[in-house]
């Protein structure tokens, strides 16, 4: 498998697919994400796994997404999403609130090849009444016991950023096992990594249960700081006064154009480019 | 617990520099996960963080941690879901929900206020609390703020409802709401917040005041008990350098 640029992996992500991002402490692949945006992706059905912050925020602030099925989206300690909270009071995105489990069991279904699979709790809740497309049953061996069922979420790409990767299209990822399930469930799996390794990381046998084999890779692609300005993993931090600066300035539409015009500029946008 | 909470008032050493109110609600929340075999800490939790590890270093190694968001201080290699599939297994002893609101049936909201979909305030998302509500049985509700805006006769959206007599399967639910004024218990079968203590420097007129919903007082309210000195000796210690691997800010507000 060659390696792509991040331009190349944002040209696989076509308009109007069903998208699968991850949380940030799993590694969010933000270069590519620029690059969608960059691209004028259109359309997109994003689905979080399970929540989302930066990347999602900024997809939607740029007009990339139609539909967000997600568990939640927040800046964390930067506070609230901003496009994200005016998209909602405008109405201009379809909104699918799920709950963190509801997502993950959508994707063991997906990778199990199943309709559908049940799962505890949701009941009386607001979520469910709210989701058209989650069904409520009686549990078949305890008739009585009602159960929510969830649809499989097979997303048509799945996008995120590891620590490293091989030329052969192999991906280490640590403790992050929901990458594992979420590339076993989609389609198309495009990821971005830190560092590529010349070796084929499945050679080491200590290491090979923490990797994701090429089978469920599509692309790879190396980028160096390529979660920036979130936090990856042990090997860098926040970058805490872009984000607060960010939270700031997207409060308006004419702010948000303006953090994308400087990105263009951005040492730390530039580098994972 | 009320008898507990009586007796306990014995005078702090006079050595220690008082509990903060920080360290009083850490403390608090230790005594409510006192028992547990396992305890779990969501993402953005640094007070309940600190509870769970001090619980942790009390029990003589009879309690589990696991703080989301800790490298050293959570051991999941199971990625996102294992804390869903070790709750729905019974796993899972404690946890901590907050909300933007909470009213008296125990609902909780943390979608946004307003008509759903496109409501006037959009909060992140409900998160695990759809449920984890349901399944692990001693749900802290943890909410610093107490104000009418938080404490509401109604949730505008059900995040995660409040226990009620359904049939439906439900090991899980609330087990006490602390805020920033006082202690509640919660009356499952009455579904009703009782006032189990009240802070230092506050009163009950000032929790009925700030409160949108109607609850339970017994004739006497205790103060909340506070740290004694051994255990603000261990909370600025051992906690404040366990809790700052995760929540580094907190950990140096914890020591000032």
């Amino acid at each position: 498998m060659s390696l792509r640029s991040v331009a190349e992996l944002a040209a696989l992500v076509p308009d109007g697919a069903r998208l699968a991002v991850v949380k940030d402490e799993s590694g969010v692949a933000m270069a590519v994400a620029r690059a969608l945006i960059a691209r004028g992706a259109r359309g997109l059905q994003l689905v979080t796994v399970p929540v989302s912050g930066l990347e999602a925020d900024m997809l939607i602030g740029a007009g990339c997404i139609a539909s967000l099925e997600t568990s939640g989206i927040t800046l964390a300690e930067f506070g609230q999403a901003p496009c994200f909270s005016r998209a909602v009071k405008a109405g201009t995105i379809q909104l699918k609130d799920a709950t963190c489990p509801a997502i993950y069991a959508g994707l063991q279904a997906a990778q199990k090849g199943i309709p559908f699979m049940p799962l505890r709790g949701i009941l009386e809740t607001d979520v469910l009444a709210n989701r058209a497309d989650w069904k409520v049953i009686d549990n078949p061996f305890a008739p009585g016991d009602r159960i929510v069922v969830l649809p499989a979420i097979e997303p048509d790409v799945a996008l995120f950023h590891v620590p490293l990767a091989d030329r052969f299209g192999n991906v280490f990822i640590g403790r992050q096992r929901e990458l594992m399930l979420l590339a076993h469930a989609s389609k198309s799996t495009l990821v971005s990594a830190e560092r590529i390794s010349e070796g084929n990381l499945l050679d080491d046998e200590a290491r090979s249960g923490s990797v994701i084999p090429s089978l469920y890779i599509t692309a790879v692609a190396h980028a160096p700081r390529g979660a920036w300005p979130l936090a990856f993993g042990d090997e860098y931090g926040t970058d805490a006064a872009w984000m607060a600066s960010y939270v700031s300035e997207a409060r308006t539409e004419a702010g948000f154009e303006r953090v994308l015009r400087s990105l263009a500029e951005h040492p730390g946008a530039r580098l994972a480019a | 617990m009320s008898a507990a909470v009586l007796n306990a008032g014995v005078p702090n050493a006079q050595a220690a520099r008082p509990a903060s109110p920080t360290e009083g609600l850490i403390y608090t929340i230790a005594r409510l996960l006192a028992g547990c075999r396992h305890v779990a800490v969501g993402a953005s939790s640094p007070i309940p963080g600190a509870a769970a590890l001090y619980t942790r270093a009390v029990s003589d190694g009879a309690t589990r941690v696991s703080v989301l968001g800790s490298r050293r201080h959570n051991a999941f290699t199971n990625g996102g879901v294992e804390l869903f599939d070790l709750a729905a297994q019974k796993r899972i002893d404690a946890f901590f929900l907050g909300g933007g609101q909470i009213d008296g049936f125990a609902n909780i909201n943390l979608v946004g206020t307003g008509t759903y979909p496109q409501m006037d305030v959009r909060w992140s998302g409900s998160f695990g609390s759809a449920y984890l509500y349901y399944l692990v049985p001693r749900v802290i509700l943890f909410r610093e703020e107490h104000t009418r805006r938080v404490f509401v006769p109604k949730v505008d959206f059900i995040s995660a409802p409040g226990p009620r007599d359904d049939g439906a399967y439900r090991p899980g639910g609330p087990h006490a709401m602390l805020t920033s004024l006082c202690l509640f218990d919660f009356d499952k079968a009455r579904r009703r917040f009782v006032l189990q203590s009240v802070h230092p420097g506050h009163t009950v007129e000032e929790v009925r005041d700030h409160t949108g919903f109607d609850f339970d007082a017994p004739m006497m309210i205790p103060q909340t008990v506070q740290p004694d000195a051994t255990a603000l000796a261990l909370i600025r210690g051992r906690i404040r350098e366990e809790i700052g691997e995760t929540y580094p800010k907190f950990a140096a507000q914890l020591a000032a």
